[in-house]
């Protein structure tokens, strides 16, 4: 029984990305521009609470560093821009590989944060990640302030539909890089140290070099869209670029969704940005309350998230069914 | 050579020596057994070897090479296997990956996936475990997550493997079917060096044992050597007795 | 140039003994109810802007707003952790805990539908309905669901990282209610602001009123600890809580009591620094960088720890704001992070 909903869910899901994506990569063809807005903010968050549940969401490690490096993509995005002419950017290969620098930078940002904070207890990672936001943000406002001069800058604007199929590619590659990763040996590491990190060492693990590793990978799908997200708005400066709501929303929406599945964070994302496509704009107060309510139910009462209850009630289906063809 | 030896090995907790001065040496191919009462250090003294403690002073060689400071998982790929006197499986990987992993990560060279998995098959089949293999290791009985454990810790393909007390909380048949997997490893050209409680399985198995004692240690020598020594029935057995 | 080093000395301990007071408070509840606050802060926004309104409104001076912020802070802390980190530590729900989210849920509700026009009621009346409608459930989850789930005490590590997290949502939504109250506007209030010279540098006296108070309350919170009996129940369940519960000590209690008393130690943090500086909903954040740093630099859950490390960053902090001002907090990580590579114990640590 358990073996034939196992294969059946394992068919069913992929089938069910693949007809999601299809529908999201014609979307600009037939959508409106509202649409295409809306779901690109869903994306960014689907992209930051995936990438958050990769490294944290398996290991056990709370990263809340998600800001700092989705601000470093903004920065590197937006000096890069200024730096090229706006005749440049049209090229759109240009803009990937600026977002792809965004997402190199990033990636060495949390590779250096890394490894100073993951040889120790996960308690040190989580409060040096806590303040990384705000120390970044502090050392560009005293740079602006005392070498430039202005605070904030301008970012060369590029179309919609152009962010939008960049930020759908980011997606589709973080979601490859992180079923493959799952799927690895490197994936089986992570949740052993999840699990017992000291037998992980002790059965040959280099569970530092893991940890730093696939955190740094983590923070390149995060810097990447970052530096995609900067070309829509106009002006940048320290206080938009490094909002540490950026950091708190994505580690609620991967607790709510249950991070134990790869779907689960998705799903929480989705809610949630949606939610806050409703509500942010003329209730934000309540929004953000309603926010922490469900979260501190979440923890409370579904430890393993709403897939966590979703696949509780399917096994429950299940061995019923199965209890009474035996009887 | 000695496989795997040990000069004047000291560790501190605070100002309490756990370990002092201890040396000593294994041969290939021996089961070196490990007794003391509890808090003697003998613990402590595996968590030196396998690096995750590390020692205050002393140095710690295997094969000659000296491996004081190194990485755990350096230590594990160079060939030194344990288990945990606390057993430490992976309760939500299933009883496959638990063995797998120690494969896919343990071995110094890169090893295939299938090859990883194939070698899991047989080890859980020479542990006994083999039925069970896709149940998450957490819903194991506490006898089969002692062989699990084993299990991973050979699948790293160590040529020193250490047991911190495999049959501590077992009963009589499954203190039988552990000696007997002792033998079998032993048999496969694996040097063990092992802590037990179990006096009955420490003196039909080793050919040597040491006895350690508030950090220090106090006597070394064969099975029979070890039963008629006058110290070791004072601080050891007796102390035994007296619980018993 | 001497006045000047004295200068930034006396400002380093001003500031320090703010950050000490803020970071006792997270080091007793990190150190004895192993939660690591990250909502810390907003205790200290919730006595500031208490403050505020107390003074501005009904005139209340600020000194006897710590005798009533103190208290209030403590009871909201004891409250919360009797039942949310109760039940995160037994894995048992605890009757109180659905009443209070579910209230603060409907009101919500409640108050976005009649935005819309949706509903019309008055607000009060709409408290009342939302609080019954919650006791209720709250009820009748208690007698059906929660009773078949047994009391299990959580290890070590996972109550460690689910605190953490759930004093995240406590962070959200305190903050929140006080935005919804308070509004976002920085607002201040001048009190005492009459400068007093120590050796020729001029210092306002509600900065040496704050310094006072940090100085006294550390005093009175070590002899506390040290001389009574409750004090010496904290200290052995913070060292062992096994033993200290087999020794007689009612270990849920204490635990409150722990998160109780560093909540009204940063309630009454709010209080002195709503005297010296402008206040505003969103300032926690920034108390909690700022209390988790000097805990980490004195040791993760050391007291005395923190009460040194507090000083010591007020002093460097006070020093390097003298040569670049805004570089205050990228100093303190800049210590933070060289700590982390040489001792991660931190001063005090074991």
């Amino acid at each position: 029984m358990n073996k034939i909903s196992f294969n059946y869910s394992k068919l069913l899901l992929p089938g069910i990305l693949l007809a999601i994506l299809v529908v999201l990569a014609t979307l600009p063809l037939y959508g409106s521009n509202y649409s295409i807005v809306l779901l690109t903010s869903i994306i960014m968050y689907v992209i930051l609470t995936v990438s958050w549940a990769l490294f944290s969401g398996s290991t056990g490690y709370i990263s809340l560093a998600t800001a700092a490096f989705f601000g470093v993509g903004i920065y590197t995005s937006a000096i890069l821009g200024r730096t090229f002419t706006a005749s440049i950017l049209a090229n759109e290969y240009f803009v990937v590989f600026i977002v792809i620098i965004g997402g190199l930078i990033s990636a060495c940002l949390a590779f250096i944060v890394g490894a100073i904070t993951l040889r120790l207890r996960g308690i040190y990672f989580a409060i040096f990640t806590f303040g990384l936001v705000e120390l970044i943000k502090n050392l560009l406002l005293w740079y602006e302030v005392k070498f430039t001069g202005t605070r904030g800058r301008f970012v060369v604007v590029i179309g919609n539909e152009t962010i939008y199929y960049v930020i759908l590619g980011i997606l589709l590659l973080l979601l490859l890089v992180t079923y493959f990763i799952r799927r690895s040996r490197y994936g089986l590491a992570l949740e052993s140290i999840g699990e017992h990190e000291e037998a992980a060492a002790h059965i040959g693990i280099n569970v530092t070099m893991v940890k730093v590793i696939i955190f740094a990978i983590s923070a390149v799908f995060v810097g990447m869209t970052g530096s995609i997200m900067a070309m829509r708005w106009t002006y940048i400066d320290p206080y938009i670029s490094f909002d540490p709501n950026l950091t708190f929303l994505p580690v609620l929406m991967a607790i709510f969704g249950g991070t134990r599945q790869m779907y689960g964070p998705i799903i929480g994302a989705v809610v949630f940005a949606y939610l806050e496509e409703i509500l942010l704009t003329r209730f934000p107060y309540y929004y953000m309350l309603i926010f922490g309510i469900v979260l501190a139910a979440t923890i409370l009462y579904l430890p393993n998230g709403l897939v966590g209850v979703v696949q509780k009630i399917i096994a429950r289906l299940a061995g019923g069914k199965h209890a009474h063809s035996r009887g | 050579m000695h496989i795997l030896e040990g000069e004047r090995v000291t560790k501190y907790f605070g100002g309490l020596a756990a370990v002092s001065e201890v040396s000593f040496q294994v041969d290939p191919g021996e089961v070196v057994g490990l007794i003391g009462p509890n808090g003697a250090g003998k613990t402590t003294l595996f968590n030196l070897i396998s690096a995750s403690l590390v020692p205050n002073s002393g140095v710690i060689r295997f094969k000659g090479k000296n491996i004081t400071g190194m990485a755990p998982y350096h230590i594990c790929r160079m060939g030194i296997g344990r288990t945990f006197q606390t057993v430490k499986i992976f309760p939500n990987l299933s009883v496959m990956e638990n063995v797998r992993i120690g494969a896919l990560f343990g071995c110094g060279g890169r090893i295939s996936a299938t090859e990883a998995t194939r070698k899991a098959e047989e080890l859980l089949e020479f542990v006994g475990l083999p039925q069970v293999s896709s149940t998450p290791a957490g819903s194991l009985t506490f006898a089969n997550q002692k062989k699990l454990e084993v299990a991973r810790a050979l699948a790293t393909q160590p040529e020193v493997l250490l047991l911190d007390e495999i049959m501590a909380g077992l009963n009589q048949t499954e203190i039988g079917q552990a000696m007997e997997l002792v033998n079998r490893i032993r048999q496969s050209g694996v040097t063990i060096v092992m802590i037990e409680h179990v006096m009955k399985a420490i003196m039909n198995i080793c050919d040597r044992i040491m006895v350690l004692h508030h950090g220090r240690k106090i006597a070394e020598g064969t099975p029979s050597e070890i039963a008629k020594s006058e110290t070791v029935i004072e601080i050891y057995l007796g102390e035994a007795n007296a619980a018993g | 140039m001497l006045t000047s080093i004295l200068d930034v000395l006396i400002a380093g301990l001003l500031l320090g003994g703010l950050y000490a007071l803020i970071a006792m408070g997270l080091s007793l509840q990190y150190g004895v109810a192993r939660v690591f606050n990250i909502s810390h802060g907003e205790f200290i926004m919730l006595g500031g802007m208490a403050t505020l309104t107390l003074f501005t409104v009904f005139k209340i001076n600020p000194l006897i707003a710590i005798v009533i912020c103190g208290p209030i802070t403590f009871v909201l802390g004891y409250i919360i952790h009797r039942t949310f980190f109760r039940h995160l530590l037994t894995s048992l729900p605890i009757f109180g805990e659905i009443t209070i989210l579910c209230t603060l849920f409907l009101w919500t509700v409640f108050r976005i539908l009649a935005d819309y026009n949706y509903v019309r009621l008055n607000q009060f009346a709409a408290l009342a309905i939302c609080l019954v409608i919650a006791i209720i459930l709250d009820f009748a989850l208690n007698r059906t669901a929660f009773r078949r789930i047994h009391e299990s005490r959580v290890a070590a590590g996972v109550f460690e990282s689910t605190s953490m997290l759930f004093s995240f949502g406590l962070m959200f939504i305190i903050k929140n209610i006080a935005f919804i109250g308070w509004g976002p506007s920085i607002r201040s209030y001048s009190f005492l602001q009459q400068p007093v010279s120590i050796a020729g540098a001029l210092f306002g006296m509600n900065r040496l009123v704050t310094l006072g108070f940090s100085i006294l309350i550390g005093l009175a919170f070590y002899f506390f600890l040290t001389r009574t009996r409750i004090g010496k129940a904290i200290r052995a369940a913070a060292s062992d809580p096994t033993v200290a519960q087999l020794m007689g000590v009612n270990i849920n209690q204490v635990l409150a009591l722990c998160f109780g008393l560093g909540a009204a130690m940063a309630g009454i943090a709010g209080v002195l620094i709503s005297m010296c500086y402008p206040v505003n909903a969103n300032m926690g954040i920034e108390y909690t960088i700022i209390a988790i740093i000097v805990v980490a630099l004195g040791g993760l859950g050391s007291i005395p720890g923190s009460f040194i490390g507090g000083f010591a960053l007020g002093i460097i902090g006070s020093i390097v704001s003298f040569f670049e001002p805004g570089l205050a907090l990228v100093a303190y990580y800049f210590i933070f992070g060289l700590l982390l590579l040489i001792r991660p114990k931190g001063i005090l640590g074991k």
